[in-house]
């Protein structure tokens, strides 16, 4: 179960990845900010620029006792999380052996694909797993509208990745919940739901 | 719990380098602050905006920023400019004497490199200004020090009556780590001194300045070797010691954490002596630096033996995946630091997919123009730096060239002047955005009027600087705190400049059949024309959501029309290859608008013949599938 979990002192690696505007920089950021408040040092990537017009964006969480480069090295990651298939498989050679993958099923074609000058890839999944990777694959993307919000792609992906942490699932759902609480007290229910189905999700498949 | 590090909360923030400059800023009482937005350094002046107790602004650009700093040092203030690394080649005429003539209040110039290329049209290193201006150049590792050194730039400044230069790079701007600030400390204007002699750049005067300056950079060079800046940091294996500058001494530091190494934090002037006492104690000296062989060839001019580029990339970042493999080869060592088994090998390989380059946005007011220009035949198009530039993509193929701001208009011109008989025809057009145009177009399009060119000019005015995030401008009504400021009128400029009344138009890009008309006309007529758009950016405020559209499966042909425009809701269902009467075959390329994204901007239904784009409303009222 808690195969990426590393022991104190060491450097965790998570790699979030996927495309402009679907919240991977949020999701690093509640990362980054639950890990800063159980008192690691923490070093976050921020991609700007161009990628936010529906380009690839990932960005780069490390946090432990002690972080030098804010790149995660080569094979290093402990944990992939990727919000689209593709992308998940464009990243996947950063994983360390024996990290783990939480990849959205929703696909997300760009223009490129849709004109027809390059194929998607028929099964990103199965690609992973036949690098021998541990992929969790699931679809966000239905989850997050059947609870009314697409935005809850973000949520439920953080619900994904929570029992794989070096701290408690619920202080990372407590992290996010604090984000609603004072600013959009209405939505604090349904993140919740979000995040206990995506944690539910990763762990059914 | 896993509490490692058990230091205060408060103490702790989690900024990015950029809010790190600005923090440094703050604190060292700084009380003049101006940039030109520019990826990656933006954040620098926005973050600044937010403390209300200095002044801070967004300037035309980048010499225009600088030569407001410099005045305000002479006034005696504490004052900072940002740029990315272009921007200082803008900025550079101002900086070249200035350097000569030195500081009232201290002066620093945060430059950011854009190593890696994330969003630039090149990657140039900024350290050479150091040398060529003879100004010290500091360079933080990472956010904390971005901090330290920021206040520490305008100490040395005032000590050494220098601008100083604060070097960044994409790695350090863009990247939030912890850092544990200060106290703002305040530091009211001394007051300007008049000095003919000394500010006054005459050549006589000049001529009496540059010694000064020499010898200025001599006891920088002095302190280069003494200052905490700059160390040597032991280690064990003495096989190769490194000679680190900013962000690559993390890099070092984590792919060879047992390896001795010279940190410069104050790049220019080097300590040679500092690295030449490191140079004696490993077998080989490995200078990584980003991106050009600066250090290495000045070590190397002072007769130590050293190691760089024949090691290492001239371009992009030197993080661990680049270090350690060219180390491990270095010193005969296999890549990986254990045998690998040929499954972690596969593991770790690159995965090959399709590009995801960046695309405009749903909605964007450029598309309509880049569905016009691309329907027009015989152009030469002379782009210009911004969102527009993605026009030189699919599916509009409607750029020709891009080189630095505001350059659409001089290359326009040279391109009219300069035809071959061949070209005699074309219809030479220059595409422009408003930013861009009052950074640097202006006097372009004052040349193109001037010299009687036949160019017509597109200003795509969208109220904002897009490419960075939709910072304010002249053109947009506002100040970088949001305040209400003076606004161009951007027909009365052009006019201003000579551009005559009946050949300026002001149209709604999302309206195409008065674009197409106006472009139609004004290519035809042998003279310089302006056609200005005038509708916002999407991912600004001030841009209206309206009802999304949808597509009728029955009505829709298959003609993709629609693809032409380029909107990223609009995508490909099926493709049909159908046989014509006449026996040829045709491809047919079914579609459907993501309505969540819709927002309803009205451009693609003008380009569906069958009437089959409408609004989504109409097909619930009818409980039509879609």
């Amino acid at each position: 179960m808690n195969a990426a979990k590393t022991g104190e002192g060491k450097v965790t690696n998570i790699l979030v990845s996927g495309i402009g505007g679907q919240g991977v920089m949020t999701a690093a950021e509640v990362l980054s900010q639950t890990a800063l408040s159980q008192g690691y040092d923490v070093k976050k990537t921020e991609v700007a620029g161009m990628a936010q017009r529906g380009g690839v964006v990932t960005s780069h969480v490390r946090f432990g006792r002690r972080v030098l480069s804010p790149a995660i090295p080569h094979g290093e990651a402990d944990i992939l999380v990727g919000f689209e298939p593709a992308e998940a498989l464009r990243w996947c050679g950063q994983l360390r052996p024996g990290g783990v993958a939480m990849v959205n099923r929703l696909r997300q074609e760009p223009p490129v694909v849709t004109l027809g000058l390059f194929p998607y890839p028929d099964d990103p999944v199965g690609e992973m797993r036949a690098r021998g990777i541990e992929v969790h694959a699931f679809d966000a993307g239905a989850i997050a509208r059947e609870l009314g919000n697409l935005k809850l792609v973000n949520t439920v992906m953080l619900g994904a990745i929570a029992d794989y942490l070096p701290f408690p699932a619920e202080i990372l759902k407590e992290a996010i919940l604090a984000r609603f609480r004072d600013s959009k007290p209405a939505l604090v229910a349904v993140n919740e739901q979000a995040f206990e189905a995506g944690r539910a999700a990763q762990a059914a498949v | 719990m896993s509490a490692v590090n058990p230091l205060p909360q408060p103490e702790r923030h989690f900024m990015s380098g950029n809010e790190a400059v600005a923090r440094g800023a703050w604190e060292a009482g700084c009380r003049v602050a101006a940039a030109y937005p520019g990826t990656p350094s933006t954040e620098i002046l926005e973050f600044v905006a937010t403390y209300q107790d200095l002044y801070a602004e967004w300037s035309v650009n980048e010499k225009v920023a600088l030569e407001v700093a410099i005045g305000a040092s002479l006034a005696g203030s504490r004052a900072l400019c940002a740029m990315k690394h272009v921007g200082l080649n803008v900025a550079s005429d101002a900086l070249m004497t200035q350097t000569l003539i030195g500081v009232g209040g201290g002066l620093v110039v945060a430059v950011a490199d854009d190593v890696g290329l994330s969003s630039s049209q090149n990657e140039q290193d900024s350290r050479h200004w150091g040398r060529f201006a003879h100004l010290p150049v500091l360079e933080p590792a990472d956010a904390q020090e971005a901090y330290e050194m920021t206040r520490e730039a305008f100490a040395l400044s005032e000590q050494f009556d220098t601008p100083v230069i604060l070097r960044l790079t994409t790695r350090i701007c863009h990247v939030k780590a912890v850092v544990v600030p200060g106290e703002r400390e305040e530091r009211p204007a001394t007051g300007f001194r008049k000095n003919p002699a000394r500010l006054v750049m005459t050549p006589m005067n000049a001529g009496y300045r540059i010694p000064l300056m020499l010898e200025r950079e001599e006891r920088l060079r002095a302190f280069s070797e003494i200052t905490d800046l700059n160390r040597i940091e032991d280690g064990k294996d003495p096989r190769v010691g490194f000679v680190t500058s900013g962000p690559t001494y993390l890099h070092v530091l984590e792919s060879f954490p047992n390896a001795p190494l010279v940190k410069l934090g104050l790049g220019y002037p080097p300590p040679m002596e500092l690295i030449r006492a490191l140079a004696a104690r490993v077998e080989h000296l490995v200078v990584v630096e980003e991106v050009e062989p600066l250090l290495e060839l000045e070590i190397r001019a002072a007769g130590i033996p050293v190691h760089g580029k024949d090691l290492l990339p001239r371009m992009g970042e030197l993080a661990p995946h680049v270090l350690r493999p060219a180390i491990r080869a270095f010193l005969g060592e296999p890549a990986a630091p254990e045998p690998a088994p040929k499954r972690l090998l596969e593991f770790t390989t690159p995965v090959q997919v399709f590009p995801r380059p960046p695309t405009m946005c749903v909605a964007c007011p450029h598309l309509g123009i880049y569905y016009c220009l691309s329907k027009i035949k015989n152009t030469q198009i002379a782009g210009d730096i911004g969102c527009y530039t993605l026009g030189a993509g699919h599916p509009w193929n409607a750029m020709d060239t891009c080189i630095s701001m505001g350059a659409s208009m001089g290359v326009a011109l040279g391109l009219d002047k300069g035809r071959s008989e061949a070209d005699k025809d074309k219809r030479v057009i220059a595409v422009i955005g408003d930013s861009t145009f009052l950074h640097m177009g202006m006097q372009g399009l004052l040349d193109i009027v001037y010299n009687r060119g036949n160019v017509t000019i597109l200003l795509l005015d969208n109220s904002a600087v897009g490419m960075t995030g939709g910072q304010e401008h002249p053109g947009t009504g506002k100040d970088i705190r949001g305040l209400e400021a003076p606004k161009v009128d951007f027909r009365k400029l052009v006019e201003a400049l000579g551009v005559k009344p009946e050949r300026v138009h002001e149209v709604n890009p999302y309206e195409l059949p008065i674009l197409f008309k106006a472009l139609r006309q004004e290519v035809k007529v042998n003279d310089t024309s302006v056609i200005i758009t005038n509708q916002p950016c999407v991912l600004t405020d001030r841009y209206g959501h309206k009802p999304p559209y949808a597509v009728d499966e029955e009505k829709c042909t298959g003609c993709s029309n629609c693809l032409a425009v380029g909107c990223p809701a609009i995508a490909v269902t099926r493709r049909e290859t159908v046989v014509k009467p006449n026996g040829s075959e045709k491809e047919l390329t079914f579609v459907a608008i993501d309505s969540a994204a819709c927002t309803g901007c009205d451009l693609c239904p003008g380009t569906c013949g069958p009437e089959a784009i409408l609004p989504l409303a109409e097909f619930s009222r009818a409980g039509a599938r879609l």
